[in-house]
């Protein structure tokens, strides 16, 4: 099939960007997305033109590396109804249809700056996980694993939460650009197993912190968030962290200054 | 044979395990024999990890708990996106929950039996040990193992084994033991022990005095070119299965950090040594950019046929019973579809060598779920392998339920790596190499769940162990940016990165990587033969030479350039590349994952050849022209006796 792309180029945080229109012809439905984006860049490379620039990695939908806003919608996730949420990677062009116009532009977000093109910065999440994203257990100080006893319920739903990949598609989704749902997924994950009571105060407070310090915004519960999730996180962690957050600070934790 | 490919040099050995006690003491030895540098010093020892996957990014963690100075560095924009995030199955560990029999000793002698006995046993026993250590620490991180109802970790068994002693967080297991390296990770950066460098790629080492001292590395945001020290560097930069082209690694995988090391003065061993996957997705066009596993588990249900005639295009679900060939059922009586890896997959290869394969290409066989749908009922297949199916169909548009998978081997695993001694450390003293970047622990064969137990094993327990017998005696002597060897390797940096860009000739990077991917799997693959390899060796300095006069590298060097990066991996990958072939043709036995088509027995099987090849291949880079040098390490069998191995 043929398709008309129209690609946001942006050469570096600091020049201005633009949409760009590009003709793709012989795309193959069984290429994925990213794929599609692989020849264009070699017909570019061969034009003398400058490729595209974007994140990927494994492309198997597990890194989070990739992720674009695909004709307004996080990952494409939305757009088609019978296709599961996904990453970018993982999106097949099985999903159009020949002669359709695609939209391609970065994660946008105040906190996300534009590297290039499609590619952004999200080292602020890795800053939120900085901030109290862990169990503290250094090498060597751990009791026998089977010391600790954790219900089957509370592991699951830990995984479920802990699944999150860190792709920012949340942020890129939601209209106020918050991380809630990164950040929910994490205190979740750690605030349901025993391993991780002693810091669970502190770590929401200081990760809530955290987020408000890199520039995201506020939640108010709209859910574009998890409707775009390619892992399906749902919105009952955000719940969990208020609970989470309200104890904490009634409890009288404060963010580290 | 082959002598003009290559000259024997002096044998090399390890002298760091403590030999003069039993097998099962030697790890406890080396530890008390190991200096020990004082807490108040650590702190004016700088080390360099590179890469931030299971090994890189629980070295780093651990050896900034201790107090080192760690300079972390990684390509992609974050330590969690490293390539062990993609691991499915599990990890071993001898903890023998299941009171079924484990324990070191077993998980030791499996581990050498499977890797065909071309694996180092002071390594794997030492392996074995701190298993246990691992779940224990993942636990205490907070990493969401599946439990069982009473609250207790469940396991289950895995690629062949008796025993159930693998540990696993449903299909993402590796995803959750990298959040666990990555969460304390993150945590030593917020304490300022360990400094961070995302996208930053090393592309040289720095020797001073024959001693590793620090790297060279292009910050791929802004492209600036520039030198780190340290008192000792560590790679932990995986494996190098994108040689490849297609494989399951990720796509920015790459040889380029233990190459330079190579070509630094640290040997190369095993090169040749390369794990295919049966159960991956086959290939469906040129534009392919990857390939997928699907988690072996799936030989467990499923069965694999192919058409008895060759070039039936029919319908699979209207070609008869007896039309079908189920060949791994009809040559492996007893193990049937659960034969190894290796097996799986070079009787894949020789059904559609035979004209058999199904599929657009011809190069897919069928795994057909027909049978166990009708045995268990389609719940049952849902419950154990709903999301496999499910990414299946995702990526082929087909429905798994309805219609029997295809599935093809891919390139999976590299155990061949930089040649390091009990210690850990390289032929150049003060460069570690740990995980799949070095050679250790799975000689020929990786058998399944044991990649992650390696990386975490040494980047917990066995590098921040051994790494301070070296560091005792720093802090060295001050290296800065002007030293003649820095200066040197800086230059020879931005020389190689300017030529790059200056060729402008009229091929991709990609189409280059894809020819010699391509050549690579059918010549030096699943099997490989005298003809095969000294074809492939005529033909990859044709290749080299056309990359290095007509490859087209856009943009520039001082900006965010993937298309560079690129390159540069790519012109490492067909000097790599070149090593392999040597290495499989001098290499004339058959042995796990390397099947050569001279050695064989009368009815098709590997066949080793423990008289004339029970060493380690460790090889010597020298200047074009000159062929490579063969150091031998000979491997000696104490506890494990050499066996051959039989599936029949």
């Amino acid at each position: 099939m043929n398709l008309k792309l129209r690609v946001w180029r942006q050469r570096s945080a600091a020049e201005k960007g633009k949409m760009v229109t590009y003709q793709v012809t012989d795309v193959s439905p069984d290429m994925s997305f990213l794929e599609m984006l692989d020849v264009l860049n070699e017909q570019l490379i061969l034009d003398g033109e400058d490729p595209v620039s974007f994140d990927h990695d494994c492309r198997e939908g597990i890194c989070g590396s990739c992720g674009v806003m695909i004709n307004g919608r996080a990952h494409g996730n939305g757009l088609f109804d019978d296709h599961p949420q996904t990453t970018t990677c993982q999106l097949h062009m099985r999903s159009f249809k020949d002669g359709d116009t695609i939209d391609i532009e970065p994660w946008r977000a105040t906190a996300f700056p534009v590297i290039k093109d499609l590619a952004v910065d999200r080292s602020a999440l890795d800053r939120i996980i900085q901030s109290g994203g862990y169990i503290s257990a250094p090498t060597g100080t751990a009791p026998e694993a089977h010391s600790i006893l954790v219900a089957k319920k509370d592991s699951d739903a830990a995984f479920d939460a802990a699944t999150c990949i860190g792709c920012g598609a949340c942020v890129a989704a939601c209209p106020n650009a918050s991380s809630m749902l990164f950040t929910a997924s994490k205190v979740t994950h750690l605030g349901l197993m025993p391993q991780g009571q002693p810091e669970r105060n502190d770590r929401v407070v200081n990760m809530i912190h955290q987020q408000d310090l890199e520039g995201f915004g506020g939640c108010t519960n709209i859910g574009e968030c998890s409707a775009s999730c390619p892992k399906g996180i749902s919105m009952e962690n955000i719940s969990r962290l208020n609970h989470d957050l309200l104890g904490a600070l009634r409890a009288g934790a404060r963010p580290k200054s | 044979m082959a002598l003009d490919l290559f000259t024997v040099g002096d044998p090399i050995a390890d002298t760091k395990a403590p030999m003069d006690v039993p097998i099962g003491e030697r790890w406890s030895e080396r530890r008390f024999r190991a200096k020990l540098v004082n807490r108040a010093n650590r702190r004016k020892l700088t080390v360099i990890v590179v890469g931030t996957g299971l090994a890189g990014g629980s070295a780093a963690a651990t050896l900034g708990e201790a107090g080192y100075k760690v300079k972390s560095f990684w390509y992609q924009d974050s330590p969690r996106r490293a390539h062990s995030v993609a691991a499915q199955g599990g990890i071993n560990a001898a903890k023998n929950y299941r009171n079924d029999g484990d324990s070191v000793h077993r998980l030791f002698y499996d581990t050498v039996k499977g890797g065909d006995f071309r694996s180092r046993e002071n390594n794997v026993h030492r392996l074995a040990e701190v298993s246990v250590n691992i779940i224990d620490q993942c636990v205490a991180q907070g990493v969401p193992f599946a439990r069982e109802y009473g609250g207790l970790l469940d396991n289950r068994s895995f690629g062949g084994t008796q025993v159930s002693r693998t540990f696993y967080a449903r299909g993402q297991t590796g995803q959750q033991l990298l959040y666990g390296a990555y969460q304390a990770l993150e945590r030593q950066m917020a304490a300022g022990t360990v400094e961070q460098f995302a996208r930053t790629e090393m592309l040289d080492l720095i020797v001073v005095d024959g001693r590793a001292r620090g790297i060279v590395a292009r910050d791929l945001v802004t492209g600036e070119i520039s030198t780190h020290f340290a008192d000792a560097v560590v790679l932990a930069t995986g494996g190098y299965s994108n040689v490849f082209y297609l494989s399951t690694n990720a796509k920015g995988s790459n040889a380029t950090a233990i190459w330079r090391a190579h070509k630094r003065g640290a040997l190369f061993a095993n090169p040749c040594y390369t794990q295919i996957h049966p159960t991956c997705i086959p290939v469906h066009g040129e534009y392919q950019s990857k390939l997928t596993l699907m988690s072996e588990s799936l030989r467990n249900d499923g069965r694999v046929w192919v058409p008895k005639e060759r070039g039936d295009d029919r319908d699979p679900r209207q070609i008869p019973e007896d039309e079908r060939d189920y060949y791994l059922e009809r040559l492996y009586p007893s193990f049937g579809n659960l034969v190894p890896r290796d097996i799986a997959s070079r009787q894949a290869k020789n059904v559609c060598d035979e004209g058999r394969g199904v599929g657009p290409n011809g190069l897919g066989v069928y795994l057909d779920f027909a049978e166990a749908m009708q045995r268990l009922g389609r719940p049952a297949i849902e419950a154990k392998y709903g999301n496999l199916f499910d990414m299946y169909a995702q990526i082929t548009g087909e429905d798994p339920y309805e219609v029997p998978m295809r599935i093809y081997p891919a390139v999976h695993y590299t155990m061949g790596g930089l040649w390091v001694d009990y210690d850990l450390q390289s032929t150049i003293p003060g460069l570690f190499v740990i995980g799949e970047a070095n050679f250790s622990d799975h000689g020929a064969n990786r058998l399944g769940a044991s990649a992650l137990m390696q990386g975490l094993a040494d980047g917990y327990f066995v590098l921040p162990n051994t790494i301070n017998d070296y560091l005792a005696s720093g802090p060295f002597e001050k290296v800065d940016a002007g030293h003649p060897a820095a200066v040197q390797a800086l230059e020879e940096v931005r020389a190689q990165t300017d030529r790059l860009l200056s060729i402008n000739g009229n091929r991709t990077t990609a189409s280059f990587h894809r020819e010699l991917g391509r050549l690579m799997f059918d010549l030096c693959g699943m099997e490989r033969s005298e003809e095969s390899l000294r074809k492939a060796l005529d033909r990859i300095p044709e290749i080299r030479q056309e990359f290095w006069t007509n490859v087209r590298v856009p943009g520039e060097a001082g900006r965010f350039n993937q298309s560079l990066e690129h390159a540069g991996r790519v012109a490492d990958f067909i000097e790599l590349a070149e090593l392999m072939c040597v290495d499989a043709l001098h290499r004339n036995e058959s042995c796990g994952g390397h099947f050569r088509a001279e050695s064989q027995t009368p009815d098709g099987e590997a066949l080793r050849d423990d008289e004339n090849y029970a060493y380690v291949a460790a090889w010597e880079w020298t200047p074009e022209g000159v062929p490579p040098v063969l150091h031998k390490e000979a491997l000696e069998f104490e506890y494990v006796h050499l066996a051959q191995r039989s599936y029949k």
